[in-house]
């Protein structure tokens, strides 16, 4: 055992070097990730300030560059989980079907009587007809409005569910549609979610889907999760509609086709609105914050074509009547038509401070959300908090480190330096690795690496403890064969003990969530590290220690 | 002769068994008195568990915090049940004042609305108006719910991979020995946070989980050598056996306890607040493993009995020899 073959030796070596040179970085890591912005921003094809130019070369590029991604809890930032409420979409996709299945019904109006909708649940389109016997007939022809669904999951299967009760046609999404429209409703609120933080313009955030319907949002180095709720929890759907007049009692009866909503900045007034727009915020190519004709802050916006078109044939029929501009349900302004606007573009007003402006207009070219978003989960950091977490976290690191040097060559000697060394190592070895992977490190993650350093001898000593029995047990014992019975017999409990600690890291891993999978990361990786440095680097050395002093007997 | 630090001499010789009433008996009241005070006094949970909002604040004042004023700017809020506590920590400055705000889940929003958390600070400006929120956590009662299965889970799971590897690689009655320590681990624990209400939040998860895989470490080191020494001495009895190996493996045991509490009480003196209770309960959980793998672990094989070669079972083996009784 003493004698480890060549090949290995070098193996051994060039494993060690390159986990020194891939942790190297994270030792200046200041520096090195101003470097690794300016190439982020080159790449992109910006233009370099000097102070971006002097990051570059404030690291040279044939080194490299990967360091660990310092979790929020050390960076500071703000971290939210939203739930897409993907039911809302239903509604607006089931309202949309009205006009088509009372035009199909109404074609057949002789035999089946009048046709009329009633109310119901969200989601749910209720038609009640004349003639309740004829309620087969009647499912029939919505039946032949019935398409297949358009997914690879639901095929085969139909996208309506149509039932009947009495006279009426129940006419729902079926369950394969609905799963997906779901998933098309979170991949448009990711990439909605992902241009507003982007516009916004914070440092590499990270937004990933989490479930059915979740999406994670981190943003490092934002100073409040409120602000970003803010930006990304307004919906931002926007219409222009027709008014037909205002009320002061927000539970007036309206027509089917009409709708009541409030005013933003009046209390207590009430518009009575066509429910169908006119044009909405999805036609717009453009806004962006502006002034009014008295200097207050507004955003000016244009339209694409179609909806220039519309929107101009609809002032010019219109003029003199108010139009409503709506935002997420409320009226945020309702100007009078004072002339046919031609040309597409406009501006909308409504009492906004600079800020509010800018948010909105940033909204609108980021486009609004297909569903709004109820927020589970929320946490901020301050850097300052972070910062002193780090502090204590490298304070406590670098002083349990020398401690367990301490107590290790007090007890081992130069087996302890040994072991103290390899401990080094496999420190350096944990992020090398965290850099490569590109893991997070977290103040849990410190923890687990501070753990590691205790445990991580552990394999060491039950080398050691075995050596000197050997060398107990053997009178006059070769000190090699000690060694070699040493390395031997303790390598059944290494693994044993090491296997069942790397479980319960797996399921922490696995289950884990936030705090938890941090220090599970660097657990795990700790557990890998410290059993090849403890089975493969101490021996290295011990055999070349053992092969230049060759001792006569051994002292441990 | 070298000097060497020796915790434990070269050759110990412990009767391990000889206070077994007392050792065991200590273990079980232990885990008794765990469960009734967990029954009975029940756990502080965090928001983790049951949704809610902390706030953490920071005032640079020399003058002591006044927790009553602070209460009492926030009261007119409404906001339910509210926990205010200062933060001590040997890294703060002088004039570093911390407090934390528990506020309780409020009806009908999942995480705290910007206009509650404004109108917090609004009224703590009150107290001191160069008082600043830096940081907030906020957890739904939908999350939370979820959070407490999770937990729940991932405990259970841990127990039942470990149970089935030791039963792979021993035999099943050191895996009974093994998992009846670490339940006796992971009680032991919950019970001294129950007893000093400590905050028990998802971090204590993290942390129970490695007792459970420091416990089993240790477990399993003393059981190889118990593998060991049954093969080697086929006529020993079961006890002596025992006895041989836990001595044998006794300065292995302190050595790796004492680097990782010297490792862990640096990190709970100089971690900063953030992570005390969960280094808190990582620290108590080695001295409880160790000393379950030592006390606990072994007594539940012997009391099981092992099979050796098919032999008779000698009747030293049982458990409570009758002249244990007498000497004790």
């Amino acid at each position: 055992m003493l004698h480890i073959s060549l090949w290995k030796r070098v193996l051994i070596l060039i494993i060690v070097l390159i986990g020194v040179v891939f942790a190297a970085p994270n030792i200046f890591y200041n520096r090195v990730e101003g470097h690794n912005d300016a190439v982020a921003a080159a790449a992109k094809g910006e233009s370099l300030t000097p102070e971006q130019q002097a990051a570059q070369a404030g690291w040279p590029d044939w080194l490299p560059s990967d360091i660990v991604n310092l979790g929020l809890d050390l960076r500071g930032g703000a971290q939210l989980l939203a739930e897409v409420n993907v039911g809302e979409v239903y509604k607006a996709r089931v309202d949309a079907l009205w006009p088509e299945f009372r035009k199909a019904l109404a074609a057949e109006r002789g035999t089946l009587g009048s046709i009329r909708r009633l109310n119901a649940d969200p989601g749910v389109l209720r038609i009640q007809i004349g003639n309740a016997d004829q309620i087969a007939e009647a499912q029939k022809i919505a039946e032949t409005l019935n398409n297949p669904v358009s997914s690879l999951t639901g095929v085969g299967q139909k996208t309506l569910a149509i039932t009947t009760e009495g006279n009426q046609l129940i006419i729902q999404l079926s369950d394969a549609e609905k799963a997906a429209t779901d998933d098309r409703t979170m991949q448009q609120s990711l990439e909605i979610v992902r241009r507003r933080i982007d516009a916004a313009g914070t440092r590499e955030p990270t937004i990933v889907r989490e479930g059915a319907d979740r999406i994670l949002i981190q943003v490092p180095g934002a100073s409040s999760a409120q602000e970003i709720k803010q930006l990304i929890g307004t919906t931002a759907k926007l219409t222009f509609n027709s008014v037909i007049g205002t009320s002061s009692n927000p539970n007036e009866a309206v027509g089917s086709d009409q709708e009541i909503l409030p005013s933003a900045d009046q209390k207590g007034l009430y518009y009575i609105l066509d429910s169908l727009p006119v044009v909405t915020g999805e036609d717009l190519t453009d806004a962006r914050p502006d002034t009014d004709q008295n200097g207050y802050p507004a955003v000016a916006f244009r339209f694409n074509a179609s909806a220039a078109r519309t929107f101009g044939d609809y002032t010019q029929n219109n003029i003199g009547k108010p139009f409503a501009i709506v935002l997420d349900n409320k009226v945020i302004s309702a100007p009078t038509i004072q002339s046919h606007i031609a040309g597409g573009s406009g501006i909308i007003t409504g009492r906004f401070t600079v800020k509010e402006a800018t948010d909105l207009a940033l909204l609108l070219r980021a486009g609004a959300l297909p569903a709004s978003m109820t927020f589970l989960e929320e946490r901020t950091i301050g850097p300052e908090l972070g910062a002193d977490s780090i502090a204590a976290g490298k304070m406590a690191a670098a002083v349990g480190a020398v401690l367990v040097v301490v107590f290790m060559i007090a007890s081992y000697g130069t087996f302890g330096v040994f072991a103290s060394l390899a401990l080094a190592i496999n420190i350096a070895l944990i992020f090398a690795i965290l850099s490569v992977i590109g893991g997070t490190l977290t103040l849990p993650g410190i923890a687990g690496i501070v753990l590691t350093m205790g445990t991580a001898v552990d394999a060491n000593v039950l080398v050691f403890e075995r050596i000197r029995e050997e060398l107990r047990n053997q009178q006059k014992a070769k000190a090699a064969r000690a060694i070699e019975l040493g390395y031997e017999r303790a390598m059944s409990a290494i693994v044993d003990a090491n296997v069942t600690t790397f479980l319960t890291a797996v399921i922490l891993f696995v289950l884990g969530a936030g705090p938890v999978r941090g220090f599970a990361v660097t657990f795990l990786i700790g557990i890998i590290t410290s059993v090849f440095t403890a089975i493969w680097v101490t021996r290295l050395f011990v055999s070349i220690w053992f092969a230049r002093r060759r001792p006569r007997e051994l002292v441990l | 002769m070298a000097f060497r630090l020796k915790l434990v001499p070269e050759k110990t010789n412990f009767d391990f068994f000889k206070h077994q009433v007392a050792t065991f008996g200590f273990s079980v009241f232990m885990v008794l008195a765990s469960i009734v005070l967990v029954l009975v006094m029940g756990l502080n949970l965090g928001i983790d568990f049951r949704g809610g909002t902390t706030i953490r604040t920071e005032a640079d004042q020399t003058e002591p915090v006044d927790i009553g004023a602070y209460r009492s700017a926030i009261a007119p809020l409404d906001l339910g049940d509210v926990l205010i506590t200062q933060v001590y920590d040997p890294n703060f400055r002088a004039d570093q004042k911390v407090v934390t705000i528990r506020i309780q889940a409020q009806d009908g929003q999942e995480a705290i609305s910007p206009d509650t958390q404004a109108k917090v600070l609004e009224s703590l400006k009150s107290v001191n108006k160069d008082i600043k929120i830096v940081a907030t956590e906020s957890i739904g009662p939908k999350v939370s719910g979820e959070l407490i299965w999770t937990a729940i889970w991932s405990v259970l799971a841990a127990v039942a991979a470990i149970l089935v590897y030791i039963w792979l690689r021993f035999e099943w009655q050191f895996s009974v020995g093994a998992v009846a320590a670490l339940i006796h681990d992971v009680t032991v624990t919950v019970g001294i946070f129950a007893l000093f209400q400590i905050k028990f939040d998802l971090s204590i998860i993290a942390a129970l989980l490695t007792i459970l895989g420091y416990s089993i470490n240790d477990t399993v080191v003393v059981f190889d050598r118990l593998r060991e020494n049954l093969v080697k001495y086929k006529k020993m009895p079961l006890r002596d056996v025992m006895n041989l190996s836990v001595n044998e493996t006794l300065s292995r045991t302190v050595m790796t306890s004492g680097t990782t509490l010297l490792a862990l009480i640096s990190l709970l003196v100089l971690g900063g607040d953030v992570i005390r209770n969960f280094v808190f309960a990582m620290t108590w959980g080695v001295i409880v493993g160790t000393y379950s793998s030592v006390y606990v672990a072994k007594n539940i094989v012997l009391f099981i009995g092992l099979d050796r070669n098919k032999e008779k079972k000698d009747p030293s083996e049982k458990f409570f020899d009758k002249t244990d009784v007498a000497t004790d």
